[in-house]
């Protein structure tokens, strides 16, 4: 058996002495005797070595050797070993929230630094320290706006993530919010339908670029006219991209939201991940979750704190601004280190090869199947000739996660494959890709 | 210290990704393309390998310093569970594979089978979702499936008991979910006020959220008749497993007719704190609410093989894009294994005694408002050192002067000038003795020489910080 | 704790003092000094209507966030814009710099509701022991 208490048997019975104790028995006593398990079937414990086996072994059935041509918000992106270097450093990973400034200015300061990336990455004015996931945070916009105007209906465009969409309708349905989706035109946002339905009764209007199916969008319009009516503008964008994309500032959103996956996290069969929330100044005292700010210690130094807690769980209990409390710390640091390394150049470059990826793949497939038009990332949508899940199941048997079948989500569009290339992708693989793709048409 | 932005030198170049065609940003609309700066720092890769860890260096950890942080079982993050989270075959799996190809995430999916398996033995739960990203995530959770549960019943219900000693999420995520609170007293003895709970319950309860051991670190003794007057009223029983790390072994929320349990992976079952996350809030469910769980759900069929189950009609939708934080499940996973049985059982016995040999030991310097064996922590008051003016956030900055993260302060809410002490199970006897010296230098110092310990910590960069001035002239980013 | 002659008070502590058919409302000094440092005063909006004991607006401190509650009904006429870059008047001033919004009254008799200064004063007393 392994285990990592250091007591020994002279030192547990030292203890209870010390505890007027005779037995480990009478720790429990407080237990009713009646409330004993019924059951405790634990297998035996193992080592170490035993435990990675099995998890070697397990991990051995999952294809990780495919080529991964899928996206839907969750991207194959390369990351630097120095975020793994800084990440993997116990100082940072074995610490807990900040609660002490003195003991933890190390996760305050990058908190802060994080706060400003995404702040001005997004062309926003704040950011908060981090929630769940980019759908969570989603929904936290979403009650944002709700406790900004004090209205109850929200519009979903539909080329928002369905996942997001889900989960927004999940935590709503004991609320009174009426969530009211509007159906793509194709895979194109129906922006006149949008903007028929914006008026004094809407609290929000949420829209994504680029949108699930690749399609990226200027929503500049749709937002002037919502800002016309008093409506919180809601932008979910994804942060790789903004190397070379429209900002949600720059069309002027109140809040935008993302996951951040795509700076410096692993695809980890889907987490951890990081939710990404900035927004306008005027919404900061609206927002969620853990914020740090910049202050000056007794002798006027200066260094960083947990603000504005007035408004977190742990004060203000059932009137918090939400219930969230850990977050995803850690997640957020392996972002702002992974932003600091590529640096200003080296995001943008990193932005631009992605879209060029994806206009070379769409070079490569132009003739095997039809391209969805529009201007897209590194993420575009084919339509073929047959369905796209049985479809992508035989890619995979040829080596490629060729991409998300729009049916999971969109049954009307069974023959739609999105495909994603990241910068990882090479020419070859695109290459060998088109060649995998005619095969299995 | 500097900040990144600081360091920043223009031109200075870090990790590349790539070399684009520079011409190929003409493929973009200009009306498309962003405009305004990044503002990204320029440095090399040294420069940000430098600034953070000297970063680091700034921080308390579990690895560096006693952590007796109540409430948050701040135990020992064994390395291997780190050696598991980076094993590619489960770091590089895109979830989508297991919507594309069930046989293409068999692993994973196995690892979320089994860890479910385990835990509802552990707790006596009849299933679990992995979804919940984090504790407070998983109350939510609880609550929409209780607000699922009654709906389908046809019931209207309206309020949630939660007693006075609860976590401050409980309330919180009650009200997220769209009810109201009723708070119940604690009594004596530092369990919930029976009397008044029977006196409260109501047949709009819809569930009653219990924190077990409560955050006073005392095991709720009329669980039976408390969860019976909840079963008078058809209200759902809600155990905030967070201090779980007391009981495994000794006694289970589904025995003791828990309805819904959530478990925080990253307390009890070692997986790291991240500097505030990322954690994991598993959810275990009794019968009657298992038709409403989140979806995805990972199921074994008949021949063995893991597959995603077809869709509940009374699920309650997602609380989570896939599985919830799989990495810190892979974790949680390794520990159980390694752990079995004997192990987990050793957890709680030492966890239980570290805690009562430190209340007793400081039970003649500090005030103890609720004298009884405790559970995993103990928690004192300052009571005994106000009279010199020292307040109990005093003595956790003179911890910090002598090398300790400080407990938990001004929690639980109910007792005033609380020092909520969790020592964990990995702590020695060696260190834990130390502690208990600090603390009583800390309680003389506060007799003879007050001031000094209203000026702790003296032994760290920044001392103090002005927390009136950080909320009233909000500096929210560098630049 | 200092209480104002002439102003009447409810039991959430706010503070109104009444002049015609304006009334003036702020939090008393009791509320500042449990609150501790303000840091922010969420202004109403000038022409809000609210119902007597109706949350008004919110107010926080480094270690609470509170609702303040309308001592009267009436329509925020004027708000002390001066808290919105100096919160500290309201712990520094409470009946006189730090006051909050100035309202439109219409309905004198509900002053029967709130206490007087010395009401106020007995109060306090029975909330201190």
């Amino acid at each position: 058996m392994a285990g990592f208490t250091p007591h020994t048997p002279a030192e547990v019975k030292e203890m209870l002495g010390a505890a007027g104790l005779t037995g480990i028995k009478e720790l429990f006593a407080d237990i009713p005797a009646d409330l004993a398990p019924k059951s405790f079937k634990i297998p035996a414990g193992m080592t170490e070595y035993e435990a990675l086996s099995v998890l070697n072994s397990m991990a051995a059935k999952n294809n990780t050797s495919a080529a991964v041509f899928m996206g839907g918000g969750y991207y194959d992106h390369f990351i630097p070993a120095a975020v793994d270097a800084i990440s993997s450093r116990a100082e940072f990973y074995t610490a807990y929230t900040p609660y002490q400034p003195e003991a933890s200015q190390g996760t305050l300061q990058a908190i802060f630094e994080y706060q400003t990336m995404m702040a001005k990455l997004s062309g926003l004015e704040v950011s908060n320290a981090s929630l769940y996931d980019g759908g969570t945070a989603l929904y936290e916009a979403i009650a944002m706006a709700i406790r900004t105007n004090n209205r109850s209906k929200v519009i979903i465009d539909k080329g928002v993530n369905p996942i997001y969409r889900q989960i927004v309708k999940t935590y709503a349905a004991n609320q009174k919010i009426e969530i009211m989706e509007v159906d793509l035109k194709d895979i194109y946002t129906d922006r006149e339908k949008i903007k028929s339905m914006l008026d004094e009764s809407i609290s929000a209007v949420v829209m994504q670029t680029p949108n699930y199916f690749g399609i990226v969008d200027d929503f500049s319009d749709i937002y002037k006219s919502a800002q016309e009516k008093g409506i919180t503008k809601i932008a979910v964008f994804y942060p790789m991209s903004l190397g070379i994309l429209k900002t949600p500032g720059e069309m002027n959103a109140d809040i935008a939201v993302a996951d951040g996956q795509s700076l410096g996290l692993p695809l980890s069969f889907g987490g951890p991940y990081l939710g990404i929330m900035a927004a306008s100044k005027g919404y900061v005292r609206k927002m969620p979750g853990r914020i740090v700010g910049e202050t000056v210690d007794k002798n006027g130094t200066k260094c960083y704190v947990l603000t504005l807690q007035a408004r977190e769980q742990h004060i203000r209990r059932e009137k918090a601004t939400s219930n969230i409390c850990s977050n995803q710390a850690l997640c957020a640091l392996r972002a702002v280190v992974y932003l600091a390394l590529l640096g200003r150049e080296g995001f943008r470059k990193a932005s631009l090869v992605n879209f060029e990826k994806a206009e070379y793949l769409k070079s490569k497939l132009k003739k095997l199947a039809e391209i969805k038009k529009g201007t897209t990332f590194n993420e575009f949508t084919v339509k073929l000739d047959c369905g796209a899940a049985v479809f992508a199941k035989k890619m995979l048997a040829k080596g490629f996660a060729a991409g998300i079948p729009a049916s999971l989500y969109y049954p009307d569009k069974k023959n739609y494959l999105i495909i994603a290339a990241t910068e990882k992708r090479t020419k070859k693989e695109m290459d060998d890709f088109a060649v995998a793709f005619k095969s299995a048409l | 210290m500097e900040n990144i932005f600081e360091k920043s030198v223009s031109g200075r170049h870090g990790v590349g990704a790539g070399t684009p065609d520079e011409k190929s940003i003409n493929k973009i609309p200009a009306s498309l393309r962003r405009s305004t700066e990044s503002s990204l720092p320029e440095l090399s890769e040294l420069d940000v390998v430098r600034h953070y860890t000297k970063l680091s260096k700034l921080n308390f950890s579990v690895d560096t310093e006693f952590y007796p942080l109540g409430s948050c079982t701040m135990k020992y993050n064994p390395k291997v569970n780190e050696a598991a989270g980076v094993i590619p075959g489960f770091a590089a799996l895109h979830p989508y594979m297991a919507m594309i190809d069930e046989s293409a995430a068999q692993g994973a999916m196995e690892v979320i089978y089994n860890i479910s398996s385990l835990l509802c033995e552990i707790t006596g739960m009849k299933k679990f979702t992995t979804q919940p990203y984090a504790g407070a995530h998983g109350e939510l959770l609880g609550m929409l499936l209780t607000a699922a549960y009654h709906r389908k019943k046809g019931n209207k219900k309206k309020y949630i008991v939660v007693p006075e000693s609860a976590h401050g999420t409980n309330p919180a995520s009650a009200a997220v979910a769209g009810y109201s609170i009723i708070t119940v007293p604690v009594d004596a003895e530092g369990g919930m006020d029976v009397d008044i709970f029977r006196e409260k319950m109501n047949d709009e309860v819809a569930g009653v959220m219990m924190t077990m051991p409560s955050t006073l670190g005392v095991f709720e003794k009329k669980i039976k008749e408390i969860v019976e007057i909840a079963g008078q009223h058809d209200a759902v029983m809600y155990y905030d497993g967070a201090n779980l790390n007391a009981i495994l072994g000794k006694v289970r929320p589904g025995d003791m007719g828990f309805d819904i349990v959530h478990i925080n992976l990253h307390k009890t079952f070692s997986t790291p704190h991240g500097g505030g996350g990322p954690g994991s809030g598993v959810v275990g469910v009794s019968k009657r609410i298992a038709p409403f769980l989140p979806e995805p759900y990972v199921e074994k069929n008949k021949t063995g093989k893991f597959c995603i189950a077809a869709g509940s009609r009374d699920s309650i939708g997602k609380v989570a894009s896939f599985f919830g934080n799989f990495g810190v499940i892979l974790k949680a996973y390794t520990y159980i294994m390694m752990l079995g049985k004997e192990g987990l059982i050793d957890v709680s016995e030492m966890a239980v005694l570290n805690a009562n040999y430190i209340m007793v030991k400081l039970k003649p310097f500090y005030d103890l408002p609720y004298d009884r064996i405790c559970m995993h922590e103990c928690v004192f008051t300052a009571k005994n050192q106000i009279k010199n003016g020292v307040h109990a956030l005093d003595i956790a900055k003179a911890l910090i002067d002598r090398g300790y993260h400080p407990p938990t302060i001004y929690f639980p809410q109910v007792v005033e000038e609380a020092i909520m002490i969790e020592p964990t199970e990995t702590e020695s006897k060696q260190e834990i003795d130390l502690f208990i010296e600090a603390m009583k230098d800390i309680a003389a110092l506060a007799i003879s020489d007050p001031e000094k310990i209203k000026n702790a910590p003296s032994t760290t960069r920044i001392s103090r910080p002005d927390e009136t001035k950080a909320a009233r002239e909000l500096k929210l980013t560098c630049f | 704790m200092n209480v104002k002659d002439g102003y009447f008070y409810s039991k959430e502590h706010e503070w109104v003092k009444i002049e015609g058919n304006k009334a003036k409302a702020g939090i008393s000094d009791y509320a500042q000094h449990k609150l501790g440092d303000i840091t922010y005063v969420d202004l109403p909006v000038a022409g809000k209507a609210v119902k007597q004991f109706e949350v008004l607006t919110g107010i926080e401190s480094v270690k609470a966030a509170s609702d303040i509650y309308s001592p009267m009904t009436g329509k925020v006429v004027v708000v002390n814009s001066k808290l919105e870059n100096a919160p500290e008047l309201v712990n520094k001033s409470p009946y006189e710099e730090g006051w909050i919004v100035e309202m439109e009254i219409s309905n004198l008799s509900e002053t029967s509701n709130l206490m007087n200064a010395a009401a106020y004063k007995t109060f306090l007393s029975g909330l201190e022991e």
